[in-house]
């Protein structure tokens, strides 16, 4: 059922809507998503946990919702933020509509608002904290109480909320040689685990406090660390244990939130951007072959300060606006990459990324 | 990579004329790529048979040749401008083709010419369907099951394997000219037979029929580091059935899941690797199962298409132009992406934040013969484009667009059609089914029963509901009752005031009046490719009902141009042309220039043509929008034919400024009365006419004019329904059946001038001076349409004495009109005297084929003299004579309409033009013959059965005829006229007169020419299976006698005597 809704920011800047969904206060931090397709992923990757989702796409809703195509079992992300409402799906795998999944998600969603608008205040001004709440339950004074409740997402630490607690085996791997993979979970996607054990993973996923020494126990071919939500820079413990984990001369894979991990493990800068990356449509280049390749990105962190180090390169870099995407040790099998090319949503020409990973596995 | 540095010199094949199928798109697509290579270095050499198009202005090419497309033509072009390359892309089918036969015939390798962009293998891998299916298999795409036919014996065999309904595709055919879907036998042999014979191959693709599957469409770029990036994808609402030129298509795709479209993305970008394109654009076609989701790879071109043209339109991503610099070897990386003001390079896929619809536009009134169900042959002849931030607010803003009466989604039901004739619009679909299925739901049809007549997918069809339930509430609302928000939730899914009004059953000015009473006024936002992530300042812009608005009027002196809407036949792509002229002079004089169009196959909706661009429907309210944001110094509607011609009348209400001709002069030149006044001061006679309000009136009428007479509906574009009217009961059935007269729709009658020439004269008006822009003579006799007619320039036998005194007459007549700009006047002269037809104060037709001639652009001249310069000023007061002779023709739709009858008359029925040039009018024609497809013969057989009015010529011709060695044959009645000649005639029957016949003999290829003048309904009539199995056997056909001795003087030129200079040179 439709209801008033409002979105409030920070900054004091209010728009008016309709809203979807659960009716509560959300409140998080507003980033901007511009791929077309794949809500459904979106709302349930895990990264987005401490965040309200944008989308700029016009229409969200159109195919429902599906069971084989979420990221997590739940909406991780705080609230949605659309232009229109689509609450009669389309697609022949549909099983439910997305307004549905929102009330049994208990996430709010407001529609109706000038969307592109509200992008280019985030584009120009950075993310801003905000809140959506049903104008008839809740006051503008409480959601801005929300909203200082919440605070910056500096220092936040999201991934309790998104990442296992106790290590288990994920499936058996789908070839005939096998490769034990010891995957740190901070928030993995699914279609990450489910591209490692086509490829032949034995995977085992382990929670995020997982020691160097734990995994040197399973004596794995090699160490995957996944996405995640929020800020790095607090994650010194799980740093520390990557730079031991460094010493087990076993390859290391990360993406976005590990290859930020990593990167801090090198003794890298991570810096916050004004409002990151979200969509399906950027072009990464790839520095040792010449090759662009159109990615899928979530991220709103980015790692810097590169250029002395004569023990790691840049191997990856945005061409959008020349971030770095990805480095690699000089020496050792270790190379971690920015965006997510595990897709879901978006291209899957990256995949190849992984081949890496099995061959430096079989070597 | 940097751009390759071995090649200087390359050459770009253009499409030729527009014809169903193969619009303006490729000028724009042409014009981009030519201005790219140029930019970047590269000499380049251009072939287009089409004056109308802007690529065929001489600041585009460094040498550009209007000449035919064909083969023969470019060796010879290629013999003399010896190019590194040639680009086949650009150009169409009709370019691919071409280019193609070129590398086929060893003529590309003996003159070291490499093709780029896409070579020789991937054309045929693409083109020829059984090596394309083979492709598929090898990648593990799926096709449709099928089979090739040769024969018909084949196509028996096959059908028995997949069985009906089928679809059926002759292959290199343009548009899919020749295809269809059979449902019964006796469908499925015919369109066999037929497309056998289309087919240059004689090979045809049957394929298991996917009706009701969804479509969808990819547009791939891809350069030679093997980068490949989606520019957008596009989904038909119409599913599989019904060809993609006629669907109605949006972008991006609505309904699929981010798994589904990675799948086609993927696919896609394998097709392209597969067929072979190197670099540039291809777009793929896919079908889906709606229930399985089972994909099916329908075709790929391997050049830019229609559907990519589309696609830049709806992204701001200018395909054409990045597939250009690929081909010369940088790599998309390398490459710029202009719409974001280089911020972003071009190698990423844009993103958009708003929805749009294209519709076609079609013309099946002026083919009541032919069947106007759509199937997989294109029947559309243009197209329009909206944009909304939902898809309700892009689909209504189309509609609207479209000029063709409707505001919205009317209901067009007929009181006495029931459930049965909505089932049958919904599953045999017409131009109209969306507003059919519109109408099922307000008869109370289900979701259900809906979706299983027409198989439209449920998301769309719950948009269609909505907007029908919203139609309810507001017809059972009260103007004054409607509030605010419920007002603005209504703009916001796209309903016009004019629909709102009709809904209300009050009228628009109230609905207009309302809504700016409580302020609700739309906002404009930006196309930037990129959803707002990065700031743009390009000025590519759209309306809907929103909050912010990004365009920022300035404050400079600055002139809105209204284009032309879509192409339909009566104004096509040469009011684009002027268009852009007018924009361009607009911006040489340092004047903000605006332009508002709807269609995107258009250069002038190229984002770089003006300062501005809105891509808005030219009715009045989106129109008054953007007035009333801009506040412009004036608007211009001379150029844009009659779309913005029909907004004077409210302009003036309103107060909003017209520069140029005022618009009282509009109104004197249309207004019959005033213009017989207006006209009494001058030498000029007018056909006599009378005025019919009733059914009696016009029997009156003509029985004080006698035969034969003109009628024709009082306001009328490209001469709809105008007929010849030779005998009482001729009368009768146009009155009857034709003609829906009324006092509100009184009937011209006007006496036909038999046996007229017919001149074109266009001229420019500063208010002072007037210089002569040139005068066509029309081959054909009065009484065709002009466009329809050929015309030659200068006139070819009119004494230069006449002329004088006509050319003086016409300055005098413009002046005191006021003109101030353009005119076109259109003058007929029997036994000396002069009769003007009619005066149209704004730009012709014939505007871009006479810049080409004299090489001077008369839309930008009179731009600048609209803006306050004089012909002094710009240093012009002298006509620009000819230096050779050049030729325009007609090209028509016939061969795509079934059962249609290719006679000429005075209604228009041609889509497009060539351009012939040369020494002599011989030469001229022969090539503008040539240049619309058709090839006169040498020698042979020529079939002779004129008029009586034309006997009189005929042993004249007929003499000629067989001096350049033709064997004459003609019907009883025509031998006579010949009988006292020296001609040697054959006789031969008439099809009512026994067999064997001339249907026989045409069958039997005994017949090489046809010359059949005919007069009179019944005679018509019984003529018809001459005219129609020459059209069907590829045999020149000529419907008027000065048609023939045009042939005549061709042949006597001789093609072994043609000469090839490009534009620049003369």
């Amino acid at each position: 059922m439709k209801f008033a809704a409002k979105l409030l920011l920070e900054n004091g800047i209010s728009f008016e809507g309709i809203g979807f969904g659960f009716k509560k206060i959300g409140v998080g931090e507003v980033v901007f998503n511009t791929a077309i397709t794949g809500y459904q992923e979106i709302l349930t990757d895990p990264s987005y946990d401490g965040q309200i989702i944008t989308f700029t796409y016009p229409h969200i809703g159109n195919t429902g919702i599906n069971f084989e195509d979420n990221e997590s079992k739940k909406i991780s992300a705080r609230g949605l933020i659309v232009k229109n409402f689509c609450d009669f799906p389309s697609n022949y795998r549909s099983k439910m509509s997305l307004e549905k999944f929102l009330l049994e998600q208990k996430v709010i969603c407001i529609s109706d608002i000038d969307t592109r608008h509200l992008t280019r205040i985030l584009r120009d001004e950075g993310c801003k904290i905000g809140a959506i709440y049903p104008s008839k339950y809740f006051t503008d004074e409480e959601a801005d109480s929300e909203i200082k409740k919440f605070g910056s997402m500096d220092g936040k630490n999201f991934i309790e909320n998104v990442a296992v607690s106790k290590s288990y085996a994920y499936g058996a791997p789908e070839t005939k040689k096998k490769f034990k993979i010891a995957a740190v979970d901070f928030g993995i996607k699914e279609n990450i685990l489910r591209i490692l054990k086509q490829m032949g993973g034995d995977v085992t996923v382990m929670p995020p406090t997982t020691t160097a020494e734990e995994i040197a126990a399973l004596k794995p071919d090699g160490i995957f660390l996944s996405n995640g939500p929020g800020d790095p820079k607090v994650l010194t413990k799980a740093v520390y244990e990557v730079k031991q984990m460094m010493k087990l001369e076993v390859p290391i894979f990360g993406i976005c939130l590990g290859h930020q991990i990593m990167s801090l493990a090198y003794g890298l800068k991570i810096e916050k951007m004004t409002f990151g990356h979200h969509g399906a449509n950027h072009p990464v280049h790839d520095l040792k072959n010449n090759l662009v390749f159109i990615t899928s990105q979530n991220h709103n962190f980015a790692v810097a300060g590169v250029d002395d180090r004569e023990d790691i390169a840049i191997t990856h870099k945005s061409l959008f606006d020349g971030s770095i995407q990805g480095i690699e040790h000089n020496e050792k099998p270790f190379y971690s990459i920015q965006c997510h090319p595990e897709a879901s949503p978006g291209p899957k020409e990256f995949e190849v990324l992984f081949e890496r990973f099995f061959e430096d596995m079989n070597a | 990579m940097p751009k390759r540095e071995d090649i200087k010199t390359i050459l770009i094949v253009g499409s030729g004329p527009i014809v169903i199928g193969q619009a303006c798109e490729f000028d724009y697509s042409g014009t981009q790529a030519c201005k790219a290579l140029r930019d970047n270095g590269y000499r380049v050499v251009l072939v287009n048979s089409n004056p109308a198009t802007i690529m065929t202005d001489p600041e585009i090419a460094d040498a550009t040749y209007i000449e035919p497309v064909d083969w023969q033509t470019l060796e010879k072009i290629i013999e003399k401008e010896k190019p590194d390359a040639i680009l086949p892309t650009m150009g169409g089918q009709t370019g691919l083709n071409v280019s193609l036969e070129l590398a086929k015939r060893g003529i590309l390798e003996k003159h070291s010419v490499e093709m780029i962009g896409a070579n020789r293998e991937a054309i045929d891998n693409a083109e020829d369907r059984e090596k394309f299916d083979k492709c598929m298999k090898d990648l593990g795409l799926e096709t449709p099951r099928s089979g090739f036919a040769h024969s018909m014996e084949d196509a028996w065999k096959i059908h028995k394997d997949i069985g009906l309904p089928c679809v059926i595709r002759p292959s290199f055919t343009l548009g899919g000219t020749g295809g269809g879907i059979a449902y019964n036998l006796k469908e499925f042999e015919e369109i066999c037979m037929n497309g056998l014979k289309l087919s240059p191959t004689k090979e045809l693709l049957i394929d298991e029929s996917l009706v009701g599957w969804k479509e969808f469409e990819m547009e791939v770029v891809r350069d030679k580091n093997d980068n490949c990036i989606i520019v957008c994808s596009i989904e038909n609402i119409d599913p599989m059935g019904v060809h993609t030129g006629d669907s109605i298509t949006v972008a991006p795709a609505q309904t699929l899941t981010d798994k589904e479209y990675q799948e086609m993305r993927e696919a896609s970008f394998k097709v392209l690797r597969r067929i072979g394109v190197e670099t540039g654009g291809s777009n793929v076609q896919f079908a889906q199962d709606p229930k399985t989701g089972r994909l099916v790879v329908i075709e790929m071109n391997p050049r830019v298409s229609r559907s990519s043209a589309l696609a830049s339109k709806a992204t701001g991503f200018p395909i054409a132009k990045v597939a250009a610099l690929l081909a010369v070897g940088y790599t998309l990386d390398e490459l710029k992406n202009d719409i974001t003001d280089g911020k972003t390079p071009a190698s990423f896929e844009p993103t958009i934040d708003y929805v749009v619809t294209k519709i076609p536009r079609f013309n099946f009134e002026k083919f009541p013969e032919t069947d106007s169900r759509l199937t997989t042959q294109m029947k559309s002849v243009g197209e329009v484009m909206a944009i909304g931030r939902n898809f309700q607010e892009s689909f209504q803003k189309a509609i609207r667009s479209m000029e063709n009466g409707l505001n919205g989604l009317s209901s067009i039901l007929k009181e006495n059609e029931g459930n049965g004739a909505i089932k049958l619009e919904l599953s045999t679909p017409g131009e109209k089914r969306l507003w059919y299925i519109a109408d099922a739901f307000r008869r109370g049809w289900s979701m259900d029963e809906v979706f299983v007549s027409c198989k439209v997918d449920s998301w769309f069809l719950h948009q269609i509901k909505d907007i029908v339930e919203d139609e309810k509430i507001i017809a059972n609302s009260n103007l004054e009752q409607i509030e605010t928000d419920t007002l603005k939730s209504y703009k916001k899914k796209g309903f016009s005031d004019a629909r709102i009004a009709d809904l209300l059953k009050i009228n628009e000015q109230s609905v207009r009046e309302y809504r700016y009473k409580l302020n609700i006024h739309p906002v404009f936002k930006r196309v930037d490719s990129c959803a707002a992530e990065f700031d743009s300042t390009t000025n590519y812009l759209y309306s809907t009902y929103e909050e912010f608005n990004e365009s920022e009027a300035s404050s400079n002196k600055k002139i809105i141009v209204l284009g032309s809407g879509p192409n339909r036949i009566g104004q096509g792509i040469e009011f684009d042309y002027c268009c852009v002229q007018a924009a361009l002079a607009f911006r040489e004089e340092n004047i903000e220039t605006i332009m508002i169009n709807s269609n995107p196959e258009t250069v002038s909706t190229d984002f770089d043509v003006s300062d501005k661009l809105y891509f808005e429907p030219i009715v009045a309210e989106d129109v008054f929008e953007i007035i009333r944001h801009e506040n412009p110094h004036g608007v211009v509607v001379q150029f844009g034919g009659q779309t913005p011609l029909k907004l004077t009348e409210e302009f003036e209400k309103n107060g909003i400024k017209i520069l140029g001709t005022p618009p009282s002069s509009i109104d004197t030149a249309e207004n019959r009365e005033k213009f017989k006044t207006f006209l009494s001061d001058f030498n000029f006679l007018q056909p006599e006419n009378r005025i019919a309000q009733t059914i009696e009136d016009a029997k009156k009428a003509v029985e004080e004019l006698s035969y034969p007479v003109i009628v024709r509906p009082s306001y009328v574009l490209g001469g709809r329904a105008m007929e010849l009217i030779y005998t009482d009961s001729d009368l009768s059935n146009y009155l009857t059946n034709v003609a829906n007269i009324s006092a509100e729709n009184p009937l011209l009658v006007e006496k036909f001038l038999d046996d007229a020439v017919e001149l074109d004269i266009d001229v420019i008006c500063d208010g002072e001076k007037t210089l002569i822009g040139g005068v066509l003579q029309h081959i054909e006799e009065a009484g065709i349409h002009s466009g329809d007619s050929s015309c030659s320039f200068p006139p070819y036998s009119v004494g230069d004495t006449q002329l004088h005194a006509l050319k003086k007459e016409i300055k005098a007549v413009a002046k005191k009109l006021n003109v101030i700009g353009l005119m076109n006047a259109q003058v007929a002269i029997k036994d000396d005297k002069f009769y003007m037809i009619e005066v149209n104060p704004r730009a012709s037709r014939t505007i871009p084929f006479l810049s080409k001639c004299i090489g001077n652009s008369l839309a930008k001249i009179a731009s600048k003299v609209i803006i306050g310069k004089s012909l002094e000023d710009l240093g012009l007061d002298a006509e620009i004579m000819p230096t050779n002779y050049a030729v325009k023709a007609p090209v028509f739709p016939f061969n795509k309409f079934r059962k249609v009858d290719p006679i000429l008359g005075p209604e228009m029925k041609s889509t497009g033009e060539v351009m012939g040039r040369g020494d002599c009018f011989g030469e001229a024609f022969g090539k503008a013959i040539k240049g619309a497809g058709e090839d006169i013969p040498n020698q042979g057989s020529v079939f002779v059965s004129v008029k009586d009015n034309d006997k009189k010529y005929l042993p004249d011709l007929c003499f000629k005829l067989q001096r350049l060695g033709f064997q004459i044959f003609a019907t009883k009645g025509t031998a006579k006229a010949l009988k006292d000649t020296d001609v040697k005639v054959k006789i031969i029957n008439k099809v009512l007169e026994g067999r064997p016949h001339i249907v026989d003999a045409i069958l039997n290829e005994e017949i090489d020419m046809i010359i059949n003048t005919t007069e009179g309904r019944q005679s018509i009539k019984d003529s018809f299976s001459i005219r129609r199995s020459a059209l069907e056997h590829n045999i020149f056909l000529t419907t008027t006698i000065s048609g023939g001795f045009a042939i005549v003087e061709s042949l006597e030129k001789g093609v072994e005597n043609w000469g090839y200079k490009p534009l620049q040179s003369s």
